[in-house]
């Protein structure tokens, strides 16, 4: 794990202008405007943070994990370009003191579950039900707080798709995330494994952002997995401008 | 329509259509059909969206497809998962080897930096087309839109990845006739594209006509390969079946 390029921040948590602490298993949907840095802090080590992304101005441009490997590579780290659905720039992962986090893995759900450990696991919480319950939460408040006034006459802007009302996140919007934290190598005869982590208490993630987006975390509760030695745990955000 | 390159059993055969290079497709193929899909030349890329046919908010999701399996490819033995734990088809035959589900799709900016451009008005149905585009069309077609465009299947392209987890396409992976069966294990609207992959290297924009047969085989045995590739296929598959009970 030595060649992994760990880059630390100058930012200092005293100037946040945002601190929280965000329990394993529970959610946050927060806007993180164009210039402002989000970091991600991994409080107790290998927790799985899994994070979507979408701009404030068209929720159908979202994080994109096909064109963001298509831009870099399977593993995201310092420098890193997430990308949207639309080819652009969402955010650049500026600081890594972890070195490698996964976008191919998903996020756990029930269905899932029981699919991959037992039928019996289903009625545990996961990722997606959090995932959900963010959306179905969500006002649109925090979207036009943080929606930049010349974007407000945009045309392009809010959703015109049949079948859902402007402003509202469907489970059709969840697509592949990010798993902040996660290790999971491919092999190049094409294998693929949840490996242990290498993440570690006060290890983070820090990114900086090209546009308005609205941030969506689930602070994965997965108990079925060694990947965070079945103890998910918090983790605290941090947003600076 | 062209024949068939692989005759399949001529007393369960349902029909064939053929897909020319870069054009778009989609369809409705009922549990217990099987559909072999065909490279004509050696660069067929065909990109694919899978939903349940009665109920498309249920599709095809990679990331559970490749964690279920342990893989980053697919190819035969492999089941393609919903995001709803079940089956929507599975992989029963397959002379390819390696069916890539990473790459995503290639978006008009990809066709254009690698080809140039070529629009109708010159070139008619030759024009340079798009995998997104292809997809978006199909999906709009069905009231399905650009939400609905998440991480695809693309057959018989190989996306390799290094120890710095970059990603190399294989272009000696492709051959004149490969084709796999996909045996349909739900009710599924299959979208197609057979656009290039966004990664494929070659400068020359020259993908392959693809050709599809369908015919009816029956659903999954209690013998099957891909139900008994994995514990995790033999829950899937299980899962799949409490739908048409």
């Amino acid at each position: 794990m030595s060649s992994f390029n760990l880059v630390e921040s100058p930012l200092d948590p005293a100037h946040a202008i945002y601190d929280h602490v965000l329990p394993a298993g529970e959610g946050w949907l927060h806007p993180v405007r164009a210039g402002q840095t989000l970091r991600i802090l991994d409080l107790e080590g290998n927790q799985a943070v899994d994070t979507l992304f979408y701009s404030a101005s068209d929720f159908t441009e979202r994080y994109s994990a096909t064109e963001t490997l298509k831009a870099g590579a399977i593993y995201l780290t310092a420098g890193s370009r997430l990308m949207s659905s639309r080819g652009r720039e969402m955010l650049t992962i500026t600081a890594d003191t972890c070195g490698r986090h996964d976008t191919l893995g998903g996020a756990c759900s029930a269905e899932s579950n029981a699919v991959r450990y037992a039928l019996d696991k289903q009625p545990m919480h996961s990722c997606r039900d959090t995932f959900l319950k963010c959306l179905w939460q969500y006002d649109g408040g925090l979207s036009r707080e943080c929606r930049a006034a010349p974007n407000a006459l945009d045309p392009r802007g809010g959703r015109a798709e049949p079948g859902s009302a402007p402003g509202a996140l469907t489970k059709r919007d969840l697509t592949a995330n990010i798993n902040f934290f996660m290790n999971v190598p491919v092999t190049p005869e094409g294998g693929l494994e949840f490996a242990d982590g290498v993440s570690a208490p006060g290890k983070y993630v820090e990114m900086k952002a090209a546009m308005d987006v609205l941030c969506l975390i689930s602070n994965c509760p997965q108990l079925n997995n060694p990947c965070n030695a079945y103890n998910p745990t918090p983790v605290r955000l941090l947003i600076w401008n | 329509m062209a024949q068939s390159i692989h005759p399949v059993p001529a007393e369960t055969f349902l029909w064939e259509d053929l897909i020319p290079g870069g054009c778009h497709w989609s369809g409705v193929l009922r549990r217990g059909t099987a559909l072999r899909i065909a490279d004509h030349t050696g660069r067929a890329n065909l990109s694919a969206l899978f939903f349940r046919a009665d109920a498309p908010i249920e599709r095809y999701n990679m990331p559970d497809t490749l964690k279920a399996q342990h893989t980053a490819m697919l190819t035969r033995g492999h089941a393609l998962y919903s995001d709803m734990g079940r089956v929507l088809c599975s992989i029963i035959a397959d002379t390819a080897g390696w069916h890539d589900t990473i790459g995503g799709v290639s978006t008009d900016a990809d066709i254009m930096g690698r080809y140039g451009a070529s629009r109708y008005q010159t070139a008619r149905n030759a024009m340079h087309r798009s995998a997104e585009d292809g997809l978006l069309i199909e999906l709009f077609k069905h009231g399905l839109g650009r939400a609905d465009l998440a991480p695809n299947v693309n057959f018989f392209s190989k996306l390799t990845v290094d120890e710095a987890g970059l990603l190399q396409f294989d272009t000696t992976h492709g051959k004149a006739g490969q084709w796999l069966d996909l045996r349909f294990d739900m009710d599924v609207l299959a979208v197609f594209s057979a656009a290039p992959h966004a990664l494929d290297p070659r400068p020359d924009y020259a993908p392959s006509d693809v050709h599809l047969t369908a015919w009816r085989c029956g659903p999954a045995d209690a013998h099957d390969d891909c139900r008994n590739a994995c514990p995790e296929n033999q829950r899937g598959f299980y899962r799949t079946e409490l739908l048409y009970r």
